[in-house]
């Protein structure tokens, strides 16, 4: 009964519309070009120190959405404490960095590991439990973390740690090296949903019963998830902490992670060009919005609900319908 | 050869005995039924077999290897293929994928293959993308299998789930009320398809109200009542046994 030699079938008349010329321009690789020569080309408008520094907030600010899209999106397990990733990276990196003179880029694969055992260390108890629960408990974790980085001698308490070097000494040159490692965070997450792994994860969000009966192990498949959530946190914590110099308890807030979660949220849960295209919307409005000044961040919530309640699905809602190869 | 033994399973909730000392076996390629009216524990005993229930008491042993204590994954990879009374598909994802879930435990592909997009994911992901046409072909799909599956008329979701338990490979497949919410057309070439896949070397175990299509189709049924097996046999002896008659075909009149 093993048949896998099987033909294609052949395409049915009226299975499916072929691709049409507009359908193919959202396709997502074409999409991630003109992301990609969107953010190559941004500095030639506006180089100024500041400009630089708030994009290459948002570079890694996408990052943090693309890692929380495979824990929330693909996966459908809300995590309210995505931070504490996000800290364990940026914390691991700065504490090897400065108290052993490391180049940052030296520091990752001290993160990837430390990030890893993070992820088990948070996933392995909560991800029995489901939904609101799960929830809750990573809500917990995230302050647990942030508060222990406040406590302990070795992360220099409520002041944290300060300069640690940058991978670079100009803006400019760190502004480009981030958008590189974050596009290759991007596709990476991308195609870890494009694959059988990244099914499983989403066999996991429709129905975990129907999941395990075909034979995925559905607990295995939401640490997978949860550890690829931590390590894409964690590298972007690297960044983060290169880019700052300097990092305290504060930038690991609650708020971070639901502002993290509303880029998931707002551009299209497991949709990969959406969530990045929400990162962005999070990071940049909010600056865009300057000329409002007192007023700016009442007016960026009544956007957010506005968008929310016009577009529910997300901006770039992710497409189940399949393209024709 | 027998292929499953289920022998004294019992099941309590609290002090409810849902399953109370139930023992059947099945062959290989051998279809047999399970019937009895509602409430008879006859999903409850499909979910002690496939690990979603934890029986209070009894051994389930297949092809010779306990089941006992397995996670419902466990029993898939051991070769065993479920569907669900209530439809269970992955509702938002494409008919392909859902097939494609069935291809899960044989698909040769790690992380790596997927994130260098090396030849073997490339090779894999063909084959598994063949392999769900090749099932869905089997099982007679006319509807678009690139949309979502919870676009498909209800008898066609019917289908990809049944696509979706054979992708798997089974050795054995249970069927939970396959042919509820069908119409006559569709309960004609479920019955058809039921035998097809018998024909491959699957043995089916079937939970069915439709009386028609259980004895048509039946190497064997096992009748329950109040979580006690009251009769085992052929269609033709369930169809004379006293007890059946009072149990259950006495009550339904198009038996």
């Amino acid at each position: 009964m093993n048949e896998t030699k099987a033909p294609e079938a052949p395409r049915k008349l009226g299975a499916a519309a072929p691709r049409t010329r507009l359908s193919k321009l959202f396709d997502n690789r074409w999409a991630g070009l003109a992301g990609l020569l969107v953010a190559l080309l941004a500095p030639f408008v506006n180089a100024s120190n500041y400009a630089l520094s708030i994009m290459t907030s948002a570079a890694i600010f996408a990052m943090l959405a693309s890692g929380l899209n495979i824990v929330v999106g693909y996966t459908g397990l809300l995590d309210l404490g995505y931070a504490a990733f996000f800290a364990v990276g940026a914390y691991t990196s700065g504490v090897l960095a400065t108290r052993f003179d490391l180049p940052l880029l030296v520091t990752v694969p001290a993160v990837i590991v430390v990030t890893v055992i993070a992820g088990i260390i948070i996933g392995a108890p909560t991800l029995r439990l489901r939904s609101d629960y799960l929830a809750i408990v990573t809500l917990g974790f995230g302050e647990i973390i942030r508060i222990t980085a406040n406590n302990l001698p070795v992360t220099g308490g409520p002041s944290g740690i300060y300069g640690i070097p940058s991978l670079t000494d100009s803006p400019v040159t760190f502004y480009y090296v981030t958008v590189a490692i974050v596009a290759i965070a991007i596709i990476g997450a991308s195609r870890l949903g494009r694959s059988r792994l990244g099914r499983a994860m989403r066999f996991v969000r429709e129905d975990e019963d129907a999941a395990e009966a075909t034979g995925v192990h559905t607990y295995r498949v939401k640490l997978a998830a949860y550890i690829a959530g931590a390590v894409w946190g964690g590298l972007a914590g690297v960044l983060f902490a290169g880019h700052l110099s300097a990092i305290s308890p504060n930038s690991f807030t609650f708020l971070q992670s639901a502002l993290v979660l509303m880029a998931v949220v707002l551009g299209g849960m497991g949709s990969v060009p959406g969530v990045v295209l929400g990162a962005i919307v999070i990071s940049l409005l909010p600056e865009l919005l300057r000329g409002v000044a007192d007023y700016r961040y009442f007016v960026f919530g009544v956007l957010l609900i506005i968008v929310m309640l016009v577009r529910p699905q997300g901006l770039w809602p992710a497409r189940s319908k399949e393209a024709l190869k | 050869m027998t292929l499953l033994e289920v022998s004294e399973l019992r099941l309590a909730f609290g002090g409810l005995l849902a399953i109370d000392g139930l023992s059947f076996s099945v062959g290989e390629a051998e279809i047999v039924s399970v019937i009895g009216p509602n409430g008879a524990g006859k999903t409850s005993a499909f979910n002690c077999v496939t690990g979603f229930y934890r029986p209070t008491g009894g051994t389930i042993t297949f092809d010779g290897h306990s089941l006992l204590g397995k996670r419902p994954s466990a029993v898939a990879a051991a070769g065993i293929s479920r569907t669900f009374q209530n439809l269970r598909l992955f509702g938002e994802l494409s008919v392909l994928d859902n097939v494609r879930a069935g291809s899960h435990l044989r698909l040769r592909q790690s992380v790596f293959d997927a994130l260098l997009h090396t030849p073997r994911y490339r090779r894999t992901e063909r084959e598994c993308t063949a392999e769900a046409n090749h099932w869905l072909d089997f099982v007679g799909l006319r509807g678009d299998r690139y949309s979502e599956a919870r676009n498909l008329p209800y008898g066609e979701q019917r289908r990809v789930e049944i696509a979706r338990a054979l992708a798997r490979e089974p050795r054995l497949l249970l069927l939970d009320e396959p042919a509820a919410g069908l119409n006559h057309a569709e309960k004609t070439e479920m019955l058809d398809l039921i035998r097809r896949i018998r024909d491959l070397g699957v043995a089916i175990v079937l939970i069915e109200h439709d009386m028609g299509l259980v004895m048509q189709v039946s190497e064997r049924i096992v009748v329950l009542n109040f979580g006690k097996e009251i009769a085992d046999g052929s269609p033709e002896e369930v169809r004379r046994d006293a007890a059946v008659i009072e149990a259950y075909l006495g009550s339904d009149t198009h038996a």
